[in-house]
């Protein structure tokens, strides 16, 4: 017999994008609030795992065409490049800028370069969970 | 260039990350490794150079002043076995081109050397107890890799042991790391090691130092904590085999080394002769195992436990002989190890066995390796004109300086039994009468030879141009032996 999921996959497709924007939200909150790019990135990662579950593999994938490999090696290559600009500047590895910028629609926002940082750490951790995930379940 | 002393870290790593972006393409991953190993080792060069003429070089990373942040510090110890990482990993991925396999190299084979030599620098440079912490798990993350990587029943097997064994290290790493910073509240070395001295060593930091030395001990496989090491050394492929036995045991010895010239000085009577009682133990037992065995690797493998022990009995002397003699042989059994394990590679592809029994008359098919592999043999025994003599010589005497007769005829002694055991390989497998070689292909024998000869003559420069090292020796030795100027060159204001 052939189940029957109609409740669950819709329901999905309303939850997935909450969790996203959620994620979203505590990524770009971490600087000030507790969060940052380990806790954003675990979330994404929930919420594709929520689509693994309702839909199956081939599904997902097909939906989200990214090599999770490669994105796990841009993030490295975006944290170590925001570490490694310093090099330039002569100052000691690490050492972070940032400025206030005026944006349309924002205002006056302070922008910091340890955010590209955080984004590194959230495309490696979102890389190497769905990596994982996939490649276990991915045998059968 | 105030950076200059990252590099040999940042550059395996920027390697590394960039060869994630070609899984398949092997001829690329080989190339960009290459590039990689060889800008790093420039940098090492200079690195090395810059350390000597301007002593030892510090940065506090973030710009954050020194205590605060993490600091790297690159004195001329840690200077000395950055290149030394370099130039053997540079020859072992040569080797691996031959050797390893496709099926390997299209799997992450490279990018998990370059991690793991990342992690291996990062250890060696870093100034912050945690950081160590951090750089020891990023090495050991990729030796997982490497040790499973192929996915044979045998390493599978032993993967389990090694990665159980490393996960429990690990886990009383942070504890003793723990109650260190809730005893001196901070995590820079430096920092700690002022700490420690105003303090004056009360019973608990003796109690932390004994700790520490358990935990390095199972990294660097002291006496009763060496269990695991025969049964997962064996398991991985010969190159993995060779970077495994050279670097990774030694960063266990150069943290024991650090931890106990830079922190624990104030209760040597009870600290030090610890550490001295486990190395002679740790050299009779690797003894035994070099004898036992009828194994080339296995031989192999229990001279590594036989160089710790003498390492750390050179360490523990605290004198001007002992501690430069000690830095003399670590830097030289690394050079050696990586030798040894790659001409033992190439015994066994030739024979297609690591069964001594199964082995005899290779001198009149493959007289080359057989005399490289001699010298290689006199070197790791320390005859006279090469690398192990001098290193040797000093810890013998830095022990009778000290008083510890019977300490350095037990471990003048050991020389005779790994000359022993060495001397029988070359019997076995090279006299006698030939036996039924199995079909191999000449030229990639001729291929492998090239990076196994290169390191043996590097080994024959070492003990040949002593006097040419020992300037970077002396510089290296100072610092250990007078902590101040470590602790000033991180602390200076």
């Amino acid at each position: 017999m052939k189940t029957n999921d109609v409740i669950l996959q819709t329901t999905t497709k309303v939850v997935f994008f909450i969790i996203f924007l959620f994620s979203i939200h505590i990524f770009f909150a971490g600087h000030y609030t507790p969060g940052g790019g380990f806790v954003g990135g675990l979330l994404t990662t929930g919420a594709i795992v929520l689509l693994l579950l309702a839909f199956d593999l081939k599904t997902v994938q097909k939906a989200l065409p990214f090599n999770f490999t490669i994105m796990t090696a841009i993030g490295l290559l975006l944290a170590l490049g925001t570490a490694a600009g310093s090099i330039f500047f002569n100052v000691p590895f690490f050492t972070h800028a940032f400025d206030d910028f005026t944006l349309p629609l924002f205002g006056v926002t302070s922008l910091h370069t340890a955010m590209v940082f955080d984004a590194g750490v959230f495309l490696v951790v979102v890389g190497a969970a769905i990596t994982i995930i996939q490649s276990i379940g991915g045998d059968s | 260039m105030i950076n200059l002393l990252l590099f040999p870290i940042i550059i395996p790593f920027l390697f590394a990350i960039l060869l994630l972006f070609f899984k398949e393409n092997v001829r690329m991953q080989r190339v960009l490794t290459l590039i990689g190993v060889v800008l790093s080792l420039v940098a090492s060069f200079y690195l090395l150079i810059t350390v000597k003429t301007d002593g030892v070089q510090a940065i506090t990373l973030g710009s954050w002043p020194a205590p605060f942040g993490i600091s790297m510090v690159s004195d001329m110890l840690s200077a000395l076995l950055v290149t030394t990482t370099l130039l053997l990993t540079l020859f072992v991925v040569i080797y691996s081109f031959t050797s390893i396999g496709q099926e390997r190299e299209r799997f992450f084979y490279y990018p998990a050397i370059l991690f793991m030599v990342t992690g291996v620098n990062g250890a060696f440079t870093t100034g912050d107890i945690f950081n160590m912490f951090v750089f020891f798990e990023v090495l050991l993350i990729a030796s997982y890799l490497l040790i499973v990587l192929g996915g044979e029943k045998k390493q599978l097997r032993e993967s389990i042991k090694y990665i159980l064994v490393n996960v429990v290290s690990s886990a009383l790493f942070v504890i003793t790391v723990a109650f260190l910073y809730s005893v001196v509240g901070t995590l820079n070395m430096a920092d700690i090691s002022v700490k420690i001295t105003e303090i004056g060593q009360p019973g608990i930091i003796t109690l932390i130092a004994v700790l520490l030395l358990i935990v390095f001990g199972i990294k660097g496989s002291i006496f009763p904590l060496h269990f695991w090491l025969p049964g997962s050394y064996a398991a991985p492929p010969i190159p993995v085999l060779a970077l495994f036995g050279a670097l990774l045991t030694k960063v266990g010895v150069y943290a024991i080394m650090r931890t106990y010239t830079l922190f624990f000085t104030h209760n040597i009577g009870f600290t030090h002769e610890i550490l001295m009682a486990l190395s002679i133990l740790t050299i009779l037992i690797g003894c035994i195992g070099a004898l036992a065995y009828f194994d080339l690797k296995q031989i192999i493998i229990y001279n590594i436990v036989i160089a710790v022990g003498v390492i750390l009995f050179g360490a523990a002397q605290m004198n001007e002989a002992g501690i430069s003699g000690a830095i003399f042989y670590l830097i030289h059994d690394m050079l050696i190890k990586g030798a040894l394990f790659l001409l033992i590679g190439i015994i066994i592809y030739v024979t297609g066995t690591s069964n001594l029994r199964k082995m005899g008359g290779l001198m009149k098919t493959h007289a080359p390796l057989g005399w490289f592999f001699l010298i290689a043999a006199f070197g790791l025994a320390g005859i006279p004109p090469l690398s192990g003599f001098v290193g040797k010589l000093l810890i013998a005497q830095g022990a009778f300086q000290a008083g510890n007769v019977w300490g350095s005829i037990i471990m003048l002694a050991s020389s005779l039994i790994v000359l022993l055991s060495v001397m029988r390989i070359f019997i076995y497998a090279f006299w006698g009468e030939p036996v039924e070689l199995p079909k191999t292909n000449r030229k990639s024998y001729v291929r492998m030879m090239f990076p196994a000869i290169a390191m043996v003559v590097l080994s024959i420069f070492y003990g040949v141009g002593t006097e040419w090292l020992i300037p970077y020796m002396t510089d290296a030795t100072d610092v250990l032996l007078d902590p101040s100027i470590y602790i000033d060159a991180v602390l200076k204001e």
